[in-house]
């Protein structure tokens, strides 16, 4: 909540600092995020459910000690493999959306296991390859959409929508809140949860923390342990993106995503790779970006001003962190 | 020798310096005389390096003065105390190894850098005072008692006349700690003077004229080496209760060599390694230690000797041989930060990173919690509680904790590799303990150190390592030295 106050304080002084109407353009950002039933439910949860999802994907891959920045193209992976497997198979009934999902799942973790197969085989860093393989996953999404997977008029650069059975029931009955948000939560207790009271979670944050100790002090296979993360990362920001599909957009198409696996590592670190707290900043930054877009909307107040202030909030958790391990106990002086 | 009547090279009085609300000196006084080895002694923590920052204008003082030559002189920062000619070669290197001898020695120099002159520099350097460098060479490929030599040649480039050691000795072999001890001997003799910062009793003792012996911050003790005895100068810097704490030199009792009976616990026939680039590291190694010896390992720096004590602690594969070991090893590696240790979290958690590898299902966090205030209470851990960032633990209890944690359990076998490297006494003396105590319960031990006197201190028997070769020798101070350097 207080990051929520300092981000308010952050946009006022950007707004009067750049000069825009700065009462107008705020109580256009409050109303757009907040300001009604229909904001809160229908705008800014949903927006703040990709956002969650993506989250815990970064979250889990930084804490084993992988950058992983490639949860934007594992989550299209996951989105095109939800694709078909709605067009494909339209007659599983109630069994489509848990295989929907589950191709969405393997899809993404595909995608991430070229990373980790780089990274295992040739040493290649995962920050490049990953954000690499964002481009060629946004490539291939552009493909399909005007080839193999274009609606049937061939007109438009999107797929056909989903079957009726694919699609992702509202959780509450007139918004478009869908069970993706209940995905989002139980995903991040379940995560919270192995993390901190299983074996396999344990190992992956001792390699996050210290790989080589955990090889040699907890004789930790660390290849295997960091393959694993990775896979799951993967297979996590591809369930965001099969959860955007089936559950916001029902048709495959190039912007299904505006930068949702990249605003995820925002949410990951300001949430300082927690799961529970990645909940709490997925939220603020889809009301802030549920917001944003009202404020061009109604007060044409560059949205992009919101977007400075997530950088400046990231910047802030950042430097405070670092300030409180510099000064924090150091007992020791002398030899 | 100076003659009798010539100013102290340097003086320091009552000197005082706060961290915060810790004094780290009280009114510490030192008096060095020119031409002179001036050994300061003290634990860990006691201000040694402290007082010589200050000498060397890293620190401000609170209060006290500094003279130099008999000339009051106040550093500002160390290019004062340079040009006043006091120099300091820091316990951790403070070398840019993507650069060259020359380059090094040069930097803090002013004008233009002409790479022939300071190489001529370099090699003058080398031939007045026998430290010996090929200016051209990278400091990354050069061995650390070669780069030990280059932080003393900067110094001198400076024509430094007080010259100040902060544990030069922590990072050599025997050998190369010998040849550096004798070059400083000389340096003083040619009217120069050397401060010398050490734990070694021995190397203050063998080496030195004068001794000052630092506890907590003030100067407790200050005479010439010819009047303190080593049982003074321990008891000086434990403080009188701990002087029975110290076993110096190798007064402990001989354990005959177990029966044939003793059951084998960790067997290595004929075992090889081969490192990634092809250099065999370790040839044909055979050991058996049985239950409840300690098996020393004696030999210098990059003799192999690692690689073995990774493959005896079941951590790395050998390339041939047989080799039997049980599934429980404990392993202290020398390096704790890199190898042990999760600083970023708190000692539960590296107390679970044992066998954390093999481990299926939920973590155990109340018995590891359990486990943890066991070590914390049996190993005299000194910190606020189990929920500590490891971090904030002085280098003395981060490796209480870690024997604690690789002896919980009772392992069969427990591998340690320079396992008192950079603690005091105290803490040195508890680690030995806890070693001994675990090879009377019965746990087959293997220790080496870079310090051959642990060595022959704590083992029942002794293997030589030279050059990938494992011979068994007797415990003999001179013959186990010898072997080491091949001969």
């Amino acid at each position: 909540m207080a990051l929520g106050a300092v981000a308010m304080l952050l946009l006022v002084l950007l707004l009067t600092v750049s000069g825009q109407r700065t009462g107008a353009a705020l109580s256009a950002l409050l109303s757009g995020a907040a300001g009604s039933w229909y904001a809160i439910s229908s705008v800014t949860l949903v927006r703040a459910v990709p956002l969650a999802l993506a989250g815990l994907a970064v979250s889990l891959a930084f804490r084993a000690g992988i950058l992983n920045i490639g949860a934007e193209g594992q989550l299209l992976a996951g989105a095109v493999a939800a694709t078909m497997i709605s067009i494909v198979a339209p007659q599983l009934g109630f069994l489509t959306i848990p295989v929907v999902f589950f191709a969405g799942a393997f899809a993404g973790a595909f995608w991430a296991g070229i990373a980790a197969l780089l990274r295992q085989k040739f040493g290649v860093l995962e920050v490049i390859s990953t954000i690499m393989l964002n481009y060629v996953a946004l490539q291939g999404v552009g493909y399909l959409v005007r080839g193999p997977l274009q609606e049937p008029t061939h007109i438009f650069p999107q797929s056909f929508s989903i079957s009726k059975s694919a699609q992702l029931p509202a959780i509450i009955p007139g918004t478009r809140l869908h069970l993706g948000f209940l995905i989002a939560i139980v995903l991040a207790f379940l995560m919270w949860w192995w993390l901190r009271d299983r074996a396999g979670g344990f190992r992956l944050r001792a390699v996050g923390a210290n790989a080589r100790a955990a090889a040699s002090a907890g004789q930790i296979n660390v290849a295997r342990t960091t393959t694993i993360a990775f896979l799951m990362s993967g297979a996590i920001a591809g369930v965001a993106g099969a959860s955007e599909l089936t559950g916001v957009t029902f048709s495959l198409y190039e912007n299904i995503s505006p930068g949702y696996g990249y605003t995820a590592i925002a949410v990951a670190l300001l949430a300082r790779l927690h799961p529970l707290g990645v909940l709490v900043t997925a939220l603020l930054f889809g009301a802030l970006e549920a917001g944003a877009n009202a404020m061009q909307r109604d007060a044409g107040v560059p949205s992009v001003l919101v977007s400075v202030v997530e950088a400046l909030l990231i910047l802030l958790v950042l430097a405070g962190d670092r300030w409180r391990t510099r000064n924090g106990a150091r007992t020791e002086s002398g030899t | 020798m100076i003659a009798t009547g010539a100013p102290d090279a340097l003086v320091l009085d009552g000197v005082t310096h706060r961290f915060g609300n810790v004094k780290a000196l009280d009114a510490a006084t030192l008096r060095v005389k020119a031409g002179t080895v001036h050994a300061i002694l003290g634990e860990n923590g006691a201000g040694k390096t402290t007082l010589m920052r200050i000498a060397f204008g890293l620190v401000q003082p609170d209060a006290g003065s500094i003279q130099v030559n008999g000339a009051v002189a106040r550093f500002l920062s160390p290019s004062d105390a340079l040009a006043a000619g006091v120099g300091m070669v820091h316990q951790h290197f403070t070398l840019v190894p993507a650069m060259t001898v020359a380059e090094n020695v040069a930097l803090g120099a002013h004008g233009r850098f002409v790479a022939k002159q300071w190489a001529t520099r370099v090699r003058e350097i080398g031939s007045a005072t026998g430290l010996v460098l090929n200016p051209s060479a990278l400091i990354a490929d050069l061995p650390v008692g070669a780069q030990q030599r280059c932080e003393i040649v900067k110094a001198l480039a400076r024509d430094v006349r007080i010259l100040i050691l902060d544990e030069p000795t922590a990072v050599l072999a025997p050998a190369e700690s010998q040849e550096l001890l004798t070059w400083m001997r000389g340096f003083a003799d040619s009217g120069r003077s050397v401060v010398l910062i050490t734990h070694k009793l021995r190397d203050a003792l063998n080496y030195a004229d004068d001794v000052t012996v630092l506890r907590r911050g003030a100067t407790v003790l200050s005479r010439t080496i010819d009047e303190v005895s080593e049982s003074e100068l321990a008891s000086a810097m434990l403080g009188q209760d701990r002087t029975s704490a110290i076993a110096i030199g190798s007064e402990s009792k001989q354990i005959p060599p177990p029966a044939g009976s003793a059951l084998a616990v960790l067997t290595a026939q004929n075992v090889s390694f081969r490192d990634s680039i092809g250099v065999t590291r370790v040839q044909n190694a055979s050991l058996v230690v049985h239950q409840g010896e300690i098996v020393g390992i004696a030999a210098i720096e990059g003799a192999g000797q690692r690689e073995l004590l990774r493959i005896l602690a079941g951590r790395l594969q050998p390339t041939s041989g047989i080799l039997s070991v049980p599934k429980a090893i404990g392993f202290v590696p020398e390096d704790r930060h890199a190898d042990a240790l999760m600083l970023s979290e708190s000692l539960i958690e590296n107390v679970a990173l044992r066998d954390a590898g093999a481990r299926r299902g939920r973590m155990p966090w109340p018995s590891l919690r359990k486990a943890t205030t066991d070590i914390i209470a049996n190993y005299q851990v000194q910190t606020s509680g189990a929920d500590t960032e490891t971090r904030t633990l002085s280098g003395g209890n981060q490796q209480r904790l870690i024997v604690g944690r690789e002896l919980a359990n009772a392992p069969a076998a427990l591998v340690v590799e320079n396992p008192t490297r950079g603690l005091d006494f105290r803490a040195t003396t508890s680690v030995h303990d806890a070693l001994r105590k675990a090879r009377d319960r019965g746990t087959a031990v293997v220790i080496y150190s870079s310090d051959l006197d642990e060595v022959l201190e704590l083992s029942d028997r002794i293997f030589v390592m030279h050059t990938g070769v494992l011979t068994a020798s007797i415990r003999d101070r001179d013959v186990v030295g010898r072997a080491m350097l091949g001969s």
